[in-house]
């Protein structure tokens, strides 16, 4: 099948009538995982400081050094979710955090070592804009530091931070944050030194249908140099509490938005084997339909999630829901690990 | 089958089970779609009014509901006829209704008025509530009362159900809504609403309303322990007595909720919730809307059902309490400019309605 162009996906995006495009997605993710399995991780969020010198608008989560509500986890605290999470069937734990002036390349390596000679467990870990930071913090190359981290303890790497891969909508959204070109980088070293990250989006802000073609399409570049993308993971931006939502009257993205993005994302990506739906950010309904517009991944069980709970979302879910949620839906439901590989079925 | 839907057909029985059992989702989503278009063009409706619970003391106390008290319960409440006149004065600035409507005090196009079967209140009170609505609001749609507090009504006052339809009629009262229907199966009645009127009997009151010239909505409950048959069946009945009387507006299909209840369980997936709006839309071809209502479905799956045979999302509600108890997630109101961007970002056209649906304003 030859694949879609961005001209045609550019169509598709402004005009398919949306069942179509979502037949056509239901119809790739079927030939993709004819096996009818949705998969779920089970895992915890860890964000170890909420300071944050990058300061997007979009986001509710930061706070300055100086702020009564910063903070930086000790490392009692951190074991102790560890601990939980393990109790859970938990096997990776998501562990990400503001660019803290303060921390040191020390502070991480010493992080992920304590975690690793502790515990048997999947680190999946520091965005492109963290390894940036800690790069150009000391001198090192992308490709130094992410050898440094990895050493330590780092298993993968979350594909957080992307947001919208285009410069014109960064400048805006997020005009200290690491540009395109590094993102793509981070991922790039990542994947030649063998590991896998995820890749994700954010849309529903400032961005033209035109800049989600294109932040689809460099991905998809990307994997087809390197195939380390596991998964992709487009997401609306949630406008409660942010800096974006008070400056200007952006609305959230409709459901129909969501399915559109979702299901062209399927298409588009013919590289990427698995699409995530963010029953986080969609409840679990839609993320329910979501499995019929391309998405054949529940994501995580969420034991903790701050960020999107900053920005007034919340929905409180267990591992039993998810698994009937699946189900629920018409497909058989799955544990999996970081690496997509199923270790237990429901 | 689906062919001889889109030139016309009637669905059977076997047909309708069959749908439901399908997952082709989106071969029954589009043809619902082209149903809908052909019957309501690009437009979707939505409605400026609010809802008020006069009271949640309730004898009945159903096993799926989470709102109902016994009297003298903790949380149990009764609101006097001043008390909902209050409610009434005030409303949206913005709303096309209002500009009407809000010469006489009230922002509002139509008032939901349902509530618990109250041990003590005799019928003439529920008389005089609607009478005082209505002379202090004259232009306000009343949509008031189940079938089965009609039922009840009839019970303690005595009358037929057609002298009570009249009185409250002649009071008021020109819309009915379609809750109490639930799910007509008996046995699944029996285990989710024993003392509730049967099936018949709520489809006994709906077509004497129908004749006395009261306009009425139609529900299902699904999602808690019915079969597929058991939804044909119900959706058969309906569609059956609209042949009779024409009286249905609209048809609603309301999503359990399982928090707080007695029967407890899951929420119903949201893909089932797009396919019974879709396979709603295509059995009951003689009804002239089918409603995705947000408060039961959730924004998100209501605007995505109106791309599977929905055309109406209901209103701005304002203070929503029965499904909130049973763990509802969306909000207990709306905005005006919240559901007229709901229906432009699913390509539709918003269509300001009244509770009788005549159109207001178009966007």
């Amino acid at each position: 099948m030859d694949r879609i162009t961005k001209e045609r996906a550019l169509e598709y995006l402004k005009s398919a009538n949306l069942l179509d495009l979502g037949e056509a997605a239901d119809g790739m993710r079927k030939s993709l995982h004819p096996e009818g399995i949705v998969t779920f991780v089970v895992d915890r969020n860890i964000n170890y400081t909420n300071v944050c010198i990058n300061q997007c608008t979009f986001c509710a989560f930061y706070r300055d050094a100086e702020s009564p509500e910063a903070y930086v986890l000790s490392e009692d605290e951190l074991f102790k979710k560890i601990e939980e999470t393990l109790a859970l069937d938990g096997t990776q734990i998501l562990l990400q955090g503001g660019l803290h002036p303060d921390l040191g390349l020390d502070y991480y390596t010493d992080l992920l070592k304590s975690i690793k000679t502790r515990f048997e467990i999947n680190v999946h870990g520091f965005s492109p804009p963290e390894v940036c930071y800690l790069a150009k913090k000391h001198n090192l190359t992308i490709r130094e530091a992410i050898e440094i981290l990895r050493q330590a303890g780092l298993d993968s790497i979350p594909g957080g931070g992307a947001e919208i891969l285009s410069d014109r909508v960064r400048e805006v959204l997020s005009p200290k944050k690491i540009k395109s070109g590094e993102w793509l980088r981070v991922m790039e070293e990542a994947h030649r030194l063998g590991m896998r990250t995820t890749a994700t989006m954010m849309f529903g802000s400032i961005e033209e249908p035109e800049d989600i073609i294109e932040h689809l399409d460099v991905i998809r570049s990307l994997q087809d140099r390197t195939g380390g993308f596991t998964a992709f993971i487009p997401w609306s931006f949630q406008p409660g509490n942010t800096e974006l939502s008070k400056e200007s009257a952006v609305r959230p993205a409709t459901a129909i938005d969501y399915l559109r993005v979702l299901a062209l994302s399927r298409i588009y990506l013919d590289n990427v084997r698995n699409i995530q739906a963010s029953w986080v950010t969609q409840g679990l309904k839609l993320a329910q339909v979501a499995l019929r517009f391309g998405a054949n991944d529940f994501g995580s069980t969420m034991i903790e999630e701050n960020v999107v709970r900053a920005a007034g979302v919340s929905y409180s879910v267990s591992k039993e829901d998810i698994v009937h949620a699946i189900k629920a839906a018409g497909f058989d439901a799955a544990q999996r690990n970081t690496y997509y590989t199923i270790i237990r079925k429901y | 089958m689906l062919d001889r839907i889109s030139n016309g057909g009637r669905l059977t029985r076997d047909e309708t089970v069959e749908l439901f059992r399908s997952d082709d989702l989106f071969s029954i989503g589009k043809l619902a779609a082209e149903v809908s278009e052909r019957r309501n063009g690009n437009n979707a409706y939505f409605i400026v009014n609010r809802h008020i619970n006069p009271t949640n003391i309730c004898v009945n106390r159903c096993k799926f509901c989470a709102f109902s008290r016994s009297k003298g319960e903790e949380g149990s409440f009764e609101l006097t006829i001043d008390q909902i006149l209050q409610r009434l004065s005030s409303g949206f600035e913005n709303s096309q209704a209002g500009r009407g409507l809000l010469k006489q005090g009230c922002g509002f196009s139509e008032v939901h008025i349902v509530g618990g079967l109250h041990p003590d209140w005799p019928f003439d009170h529920y008389i005089e509530m609607i009478g005082a609505i209505h002379r202090t609001f004259p232009r306000l749609n009343i949509k008031a009362f189940t079938a089965v507090e009609i039922d009840y009504f009839s019970k303690i006052s005595g009358l037929g159900l057609e002298e009570v339809l009249i009185k409250l009629r002649e009071s008021g009262l020109q819309i009915m809504p379609g809750g109490g229907a639930e799910i007509f199966a008996e046995g699944v009645r029996n285990q989710v609403c024993p003392e509730k009127i049967s099936g018949a009997r709520w489809l006994e009151v709906m077509e004497i309303a129908h004749r006395v010239g009261i306009k009425t909505n139609a529900t299902m409950l699904y999602g808690h322990v019915e079969t597929s048959e058991d939804r044909v069946d119900h959706l058969l009945k309906l569609r059956d007595l609209q042949d009779k009387t024409g009286g249905f507006q609209a048809f609603i299909s309301l999503a359990y909720h399982p928090k707080n209840t007695e029967i407890g369980g899951f929420y119903s997936s949201g893909i089932d919730d797009l396919k019974t709006i879709a396979i709603s839309r295509l059995v009951l071809d003689n009804f002239d809307h089918i409603k995705a209502y947000w408060i039961m479905l959730g924004e998100k799956i209501s605007q995505t059902a109106l791309l599977f045979g929905a055309d109406d999302l209901d209103g701005t509600i304002i203070e929503e309490k029965i499904t909130h108890s049973a763990g509802a997630m969306t909000g207990e109101g709306m905005t005006r400019d919240d559901l007229i961007y709901l229906i432009r970002k699913a390509g539709k056209t918003p269509v300001e309605r009244d509770g009788l649906y005549n159109k207001i304003w178009t966007g």
